[in-house]
């Protein structure tokens, strides 16, 4: 059944069973009755808010006058007219080619080394490395940490084994921030993600293991390359949507740690900057069009990924 | 997809997972095994350093070379933090009020949407289902973070802005807890519910007697997932009303006055952690089994 279940989407079922299930649904009232609350909540705040910025992105809005249609001016702005949005953009890029594959591809290998453990065991390491996503704003203990002066635990730790010997202003300084953030954000990205991998890893089907072993795969990785990862492939992809979604939407952890605006804008993000000129300059229009060049991107590095994985896993 | 396992097979798995792992070498576990224990002192260190940190009295925060482990366990920045409290805008209670409101309101609230949605999703198995399905799945990508313009007209036109419902709309508007519903309810079989149609039970009927019960773990996941989102919201995009806000805004103004305050800030990020960790303990089991189901396929 589940099998059968698995194939549906873009598959053709048999006439026979389609009409079958068809009548099953006796009217199509429930269903509308069951979908109707959801719906309605998902188009009006989020399709909604997408459509809304895709528009607003033409215009020149400022929350106070009609908004008026200026064709294509923001987006030309963004890239001739408009060096922090440049800044924004790099340090967007950055932080989604760092955090993103290190974060997805440390998930797998700890959820994957976790698999190796008993039931008790599997369960306290799941919680630990779970334990920064779940406990959600205690990430701002990192600022004491990282705290510029000696006070700091990482600077009076640095300073008493002689590596340093002035405290570093690991939040101000441009030559670290990104790094500090980068910490950060990894100590956080065994989220949705990495569940998804730990159950779906418990999931295998043993037979296939063993099989594998008649077949004369004789190690760990032989057994990961050749077993598990294609057989992951549909939590591989969870997993990557996941990650798209927490990696390039990086904003918030950077303005808790190292203020905002940042120095130099050195951590500043296209998330900070849709915050910087809708909530405080209210230039909504523009602010739209950053929106919709950062979701646009999110959709494209999606499809690419789904892509790939698909490529590979057939 | 097809690599969960029925519910029916579970039993011998667990038994097989018992005996000998083929292709395992005695120092490949013990490597791993430190190299796990290295990754969790990582993991574990902020959160331990809360703890500590929060028991510290005032003159160890300020000792130099500050130390790690406290000394003189105290109870007293978690006094401080009351009275710190007490000193703010609103009364402490009013914060918390607000926090327990969002976030109970808002996770019954999407259980049940997202849940009513799952199923005919799950188990109709038409076109226009599939296309909802593709659009569930692209908007999971979706962060409220943005388009939190274009959201916030919204809210203002529908006069939103400074209530409950400017909180928990875009959380119970995401799309994660109807794919996580769906993916698992498309694991009852369809005869089941087949054979209760021809008994003569409605949709409602089959929906709540059969399929939310079997289901269990799937919303008990939605709980967690949901409550922990709502209860960590901080936000002063959509309520700007100092009585409206939730508790993490108050660790945001204690932590913001710097290291003098390090241990309540630490005191109200212990009292704001317990909550999540201790409904994600009790209910990890169901957490596991439903994201099990969670593979999406291309």
């Amino acid at each position: 059944m589940k099998k059968a279940a698995a194939a549906a989407p873009g598959r053709a079922v048999s006439p026979l069973v389609n009409r079958k299930k068809k009548e099953s649904w006796r009217s199509r009232i429930p269903t509308m009755i069951f979908l109707a609350p959801f719906t309605i909540l998902f188009l009006v705040f989020t399709v909604l808010p997408i459509a809304a910025a895709i528009c607003l992105s033409f215009t020149y809005f400022n929350m106070l006058e009609m908004p008026s249609f200026v064709g294509f001016d923001n987006y030309v702005r963004m890239f001739f007219d408009d060096d922090v949005f440049l800044t924004a953009l790099k340090n967007t890029l950055i932080f989604a080619l760092v955090t993103g594959p290190v974060g997805y591809i440390l998930s797998f290998v700890f959820a994957w080394l976790i698999n190796e453990f008993g039931r008790k065991l599997r369960s306290l390491l799941t919680l630990i490395f779970y334990l920064p996503t779940l406990a959600g704003n205690v990430y701002f203990v990192w600022t004491y940490i990282f705290s510029g002066d000696s006070y700091g635990l990482l600077n009076s730790t640095l300073i008493r084994l002689g590596i340093i010997s002035d405290p570093i202003m690991w939040t101000t300084d441009t030559n670290y921030m990104m790094g500090v953030v980068i910490v950060v954000v990894l100590w956080m990205s065994m989220g949705t993600g990495f569940l998804a991998f730990v159950a779906g890893l418990q999931s295998m089907d043993r037979s296939l293991y063993e099989a594998a072993a008649i077949d004369g795969i004789r190690n760990r990785f032989a057994e990961l390359w050749y077993v598990t990862l294609p057989q992951m492939a549909p939590q591989l992809l969870f997993g990557a949507v996941m990650t798209i979604s927490t990696s390039f939407a990086v904003g918030i952890q950077s303005q808790n740690l190292t203020g905002f605006p940042s120095t130099d804008y050195a951590t500043h993000t296209l998330v900070l900057h849709i915050m910087d000129f809708g909530s405080i300059r209210f230039e909504m229009g523009y602010a739209s069009a950053v929106a919709v060049f950062l979701f646009a991107m999110m959709i494209i590095v999606y499809q690419v990924v789904n892509k790939a994985l698909g490529k590979w896993a057939a | 997809m097809t690599t969960a396992v029925r519910k029916q097979e579970k039993p011998k798995r667990i038994r097989e997972a018992k005996s000998a792992r083929i292709n395992r070498s005695l120092g490949g576990t013990v490597a791993i095994f430190v190299f796990l224990a290295l990754a969790s002192a990582f993991m574990l260190l902020p959160i331990v350093y809360t703890v500590v940190t929060s028991l510290k009295p005032m003159n160890e925060i300020f000792l130099y070379p500050p130390r790690f482990w406290v000394q003189n366990p105290t109870m007293s920045n978690f006094s401080t933090m009351a009275e710190l409290a007490g000193e703010l805008w609103v009364p402490f209670e009013r914060y918390l009020f607000n926090s327990v409101i969002v976030a109970v309101l808002g996770t019954v609230l999407y259980i049940f949407i997202a849940s009513m949605a799952a199923y005919p999703l799950a188990k109709r198995h038409t076109k226009g289902m599939s296309i909802y399905y593709t659009f569930v799945v692209l908007a999971i990508m979706f962060r409220p973070e943005v388009t939190q313009i274009p959201l916030y007209i919204i809210m203002a036109k529908l006069g939103l802005i400074n209530t409950y419902a400017a909180l928990i709309c875009p959380i119970v508007s995401g799309t994660l807890g109807v794919f996580l519903m769906r993916q698992f309810m498309e694991t009852v079989p369809d005869d089941i519910l087949e054979s209760a149609r021809i008994d003569g039970a409605g949709e409602f009927r089959i929906f709540f007697r059969m399929i939310m019960p079997m289901v269990k773990p799937a919303w008990l996941t939605l709980i967690i997932f949901t409550f922990q989102s709502l209860w960590s919201t901080v936000d002063t995009t959509y309520i700007y009303d100092e009585s409206m806000k939730t508790l993490p805004t108050v660790l945001q103004q204690i932590s913001s006055a710097g290291i003098a305050r390090a241990g309540a800030g630490a005191a109200v990020a212990l009292v704001l952690m317990i909550p999540p960790v201790v409904v994600f303990v009790i209910s990890q089991s169901s957490v596991m089994e439903t994201m099990a189901y969670s593979g999406m396929k291309g």
